[in-house]
């Protein structure tokens, strides 16, 4: 066994299994590798989103038909939002991250069922698989948004049912990602490590997957109402026949509104796990944060209705779905001083995770606050389904988990791969992402108030100067996204040997070496009862 | 390992469950010949809810479980009661 | 190249399989949850319809059902408890009857359903749309509910055959029977779902 040779260990990476080559990847039971696998299909889907995004700039740098009929770019906005929320946000950070660290977080040395973890990865793999085939199929790419309305998405004649079906599939992976999680944290801690000596990680983690198992069915079983109502006329979703389109929303929305939750949690993690190592700093208000992240998942299954105040919803169902919205702000805003008040009098180190951490913050609280106007109904009115509502969610989304996940890739690599990338190219590259980031979306909040409707591949002369600035800014991201992937790509494969701990930080994914080992920890760790101790 | 001391229920338990749960059942359908109006639905589910009740505590062996799990299960109802009422706080008004 | 034995420990945690199991019955739960939302909706839109439309179902073949899974319930139950004594033929029985128990449940289903569908009745059939929009709700809504229950049937004797057989081979024993408590806990919740199913199907007022 090992243990005895000290200095000699075989990591991960190089550990031979029963596979060899891309089978000892596929068919592992490694949580690390699982988690690298996952990233790998992630980074591949985001390209083809993100390209897809900037098609759609392209489209909208003149009024009029530019690059592509009216009909594309109906395709073209359902499949950047199925494949951007379904493939990459919603399991984003969770099965990255929370595969890779979650078990290494609490001094585990795996997740509780690594098959099913194997097997989540299968379904995800296959639902993308779906999803991306019914594009190709004959009826031409489904043209109902990401959100299948009803009763549109229950007659349209495009590519509606393997959508859908692959939405399904992809929220069965979800769940039993959600179940190996919830699991794991309550069977798997080390000796000695009780729920409030976790890494804040864990507990965002604890909390989406909470999200993410009792969430998830509903949409299923509502996507699985929608096959069948295209399959056979049943009619749940069609005024038509008797069914209601606004009940498909609240069933769609009591799913998709945790979802967002889903998406952001884990980002919250990574940002509490960054600012104190880079601050070296205890975190301020550990418990408050923790139980934060609980309310957040909470109280986010209870305001659904806020995306439907235009729906024909009563009145009274408004004003107390936009009374609940209110209360998210409650943990959020705690989450976000209890940051600032980490930070204050620390020792800060500006590298790029925490350049990340900081536009992060930034880039959310910007997203959070326009949230407020659109969980307020009288001004949600104007602005409903218009290009201020992509900004918003651009913001929370993109700005929030793709930032977060960026600062969690750059905070982490070292530990993944061992190695370490070029710093000054980082910060580069993350100076142009916010810069691009910033002039893509900040426009779009301007242009919705002026009345500019989102997916619309056509517009009024007058919003042509902001469209211009806006596509404009998609280029420099796409371009600081390139520069900052080829970086991190070039130090996994060739940066210098990386040390265990090169942020100094006091988690126990640093007391480990870097890769670390197949089974994580060689001796039994050391579990401090605070896990942020700095001296 | 934690089940060499979980808990073995009595075959004679399990049947007077069955027996509770059988008599149960054909209240409810005998309850459905007076005409309760509005209330019947009320009846039939506080029926249907005691059903469930002996299931969980007795066959899924609820009562010999952790505090946590059965303060998770509560929770799931619980949950689930919370979504059809904000639900129907739309449905009650429109 | 692998000079150390390494392995991922093939350690057995009953109390996570058992947890993951329920946390699966959560899912579960929810799932016909929403259907019973919808169902809740359109009971509250359409309430003659729906009672017209129960007036349409076998009240005795609905109540075989019902008892059938109840004894099935507990023919399970005492399975366990059965293996839990080391008593593995009884066990065997058990699950054995249980299984004809479903298997009656999915006969007398499908009695029902043919029933049905002798008139005319069911998903795109001609007829359907032709209906009333309360009873096309209706029925749509029985042969939804029920068709996703009888696949859970379906699914939960897949599991307790398997079940019956690592008995016979005696890879489930009275040390370790976490396939059985999980696979009876899924059976459980097969019953628990038709328990809520058969009022709301069968008994509109």
């Amino acid at each position: 066994m090992s243990g005895n040779k000290k200095n000699e260990y075989v990591s991960y990476l190089e550990h031979q299994g029963k596979y060899k080559g891309i089978f000892s990847w596929i068919f592992t039971l490694d949580h690390k590798r699982i988690g690298l696998i996952y990233m790998y299909a992630i980074i591949v889907l985001f390209s083809i989103g993100a390209l897809m995004g900037l098609l759609m700039r392209i489209e909208l740098i003149a009024p009029g038909e530019t690059i592509m009929k009216p009909q594309t770019y109906n395709g073209m906005f359902t499949v950047h939002g199925i494949i951007m929320i379904f493939m990459v946000v919603i399991p984003g950070l969770s099965v990255v991250f929370g595969n890779f660290f979650l078990p290494i977080l609490i001094g585990a040395k795996d997740v509780a069922f690594p098959k099913l973890n194997r097997f989540s990865w299968w379904v995800y793999i296959t639902g993308c698989g779906l999803a991306i085939a019914s594009q190709f199929m004959q009826n031409g790419p489904p043209d109902t948004g990401w959100t299948f309305y009803a009763p549109y998405s229950t007659t349209t004649g495009s590519n509606v049912i393997m959508a859908t079906f692959a939405a399904f599939v992809l929220g069965f992976s979800s769940i039993l990602t959600g179940l190996n999680f919830i699991v794991t944290i309550h069977q798997m801690r080390a000796p000695g490590m009780k729920f409030f000596n976790m890494p804040l990680f864990s507990w965002a983690i604890y909390a989406t997957a909470w999200t993410q198992l009792l969430a998830t069915p509903i949409v299923g079983i509502t996507l699985l109402m929608l096959i069948a109502e295209r399959l056979f006329g049943i009619g749940f979703f069609n005024p038509s026949l008797g069914g209601d389109p606004v009940l498909f929303q609240h069933l769609f929305w009591i799913y998709s509104h945790p979802a967002v939750y889903i998406m952001i949690l884990p980002a919250l993690g990574v940002i509490t796990e960054i600012i104190p190592t880079f601050c070296q700093k205890k975190i301020y208000g550990y418990k408050a944060i923790a139980l934060s992240s609980l309310a957040i998942a909470g109280v986010g299954f209870l305001v659904w209705g806020h995306h439907m105040f235009t729906s024909g919803m009563s009145d009274q169902a408004r004003w107390f779905f936009s009374f609940l919205t209110f209360l998210v702000a409650v943990p959020s805003a705690i989450k976000v001083f209890n940051w600032l008040a980490t930070m204050y009098k620390g020792s800060i180190d500006l590298k790029p995770p925490f350049l990340y951490a900081l536009s992060f913050i930034f880039l959310f609280t910007i997203g959070g606050t326009t949230g407020l106007l659109l969980g307020s109904v009288a001004t949600d009115v104007q602005v409903h389904d218009t290009a201020f509502v992509v900004a918003h969610f651009h913001y929370i989304i993109f700005g929030g988990m793709g930032f977060a996940f960026f600062a969690a890739i750059h905070y982490w690599l070292p530990k993944m791969y061992g190695r370490m990338y070029n710093m000054k190219r980082a910060t580069i590259a993350w100076g142009i992402n916010f810069v691009g980031f910033n002039l893509l979306y900040f426009p779009q909040f301007i242009l919705g108030i002026e009345g500019m409707p989102r997916r619309y591949f056509d517009y009024l002369p007058q919003f042509q100067p902001l469209e211009v600035v806006s596509t404009i800014g998609g280029f420099i991201l796409i371009g600081g996204l390139i520069f900052m992937i080829s970086n991190l790509v070039q130090g996994a494969r060739k940066g210098e040997i990386a040390p265990a701990n090169p942020w100094h930080g006091t988690t126990l994914e640093w007391q480990i070496p870097s890769p670390p080992p197949l089974e994580n920890f060689d001796e039994a760790p050391i579990i401090n009862p605070n896990p942020y101790d700095y001296k | 390992m934690a089940n060499n001391v979980s808990h073995i229920t009595d075959y004679k338990v399990l049947a007077r469950v069955v027996l509770i749960l059988m008599s149960l059942t054909l209240l409810t359908i005998f309850v459905t010949s007076f005409h309760l109006g509005a209330f019947s639905v009320t009846v039939a589910l506080l029926i249907a809810g005691v059903k469930a009740f002996f299931i969980l505590t007795y066959f899924m062996h609820l009562k010999y479980e952790s505090l946590l799990l059965r303060l998770l299960v509560t929770m799931i109802f619980v949950l689930y009661a919370v979504i059809i009422l904000i639900t129907f706080i739309d449905y009650a008004y429109r | 190249m692998s000079e150390k034995e390494i392995h991922i420990e093939v350690h057995r945690d009953d109390e996570a399989s058992k947890l993951g199991m329920w946390l699966f019955i959560f899912t579960e739960l929810l799932l016909f949850g929403g259907l019973f939302l919808v169902y809740t909706v359109f009971r509250a839109e359409y309430p003659q319809n729906f009672h017209e439309g129960s007036l349409e179902l076998s009240v005795t073949i609905g109540a075989i059902n019902t008892i059938a899974l109840l004894f099935s319930s507990m023919t399970v139950a005492m399975a366990l408890s059965a293996i839990q004594k080391n008593n593995r033929k009884l066990a065997m029985r058990l699950i054995a009857v249980t299984l004809l128990m479903a298997l009656i449940f999915l006969f007398n289903k499908y009695i029902e359903w043919s029933m049905k569908f002798e008139h005319g009745l069911y998903p795109g059939s001609p007829l359907m749309p032709h209906l009333g929009r309360g009873d096309l709700m209706f029925f749509s809504l029985y042969f939804f509910m029920t068709g996703l229950h009888a696949l859970h049937i379906i699914v939960g004797m897949v599991l307790l055959t398997m079940c019956f057989f690592k008995i016979k081979n005696g890879t489930l024993n009275y040390q370790k029977y976490i396939h059985l408590e999980n696979g009876a806990l899924y059976w459980h919740l097969v019953d628990l779902i038709w328990i809520f199913l058969f009022p709301l199907l069968y008994l509109i007022t």
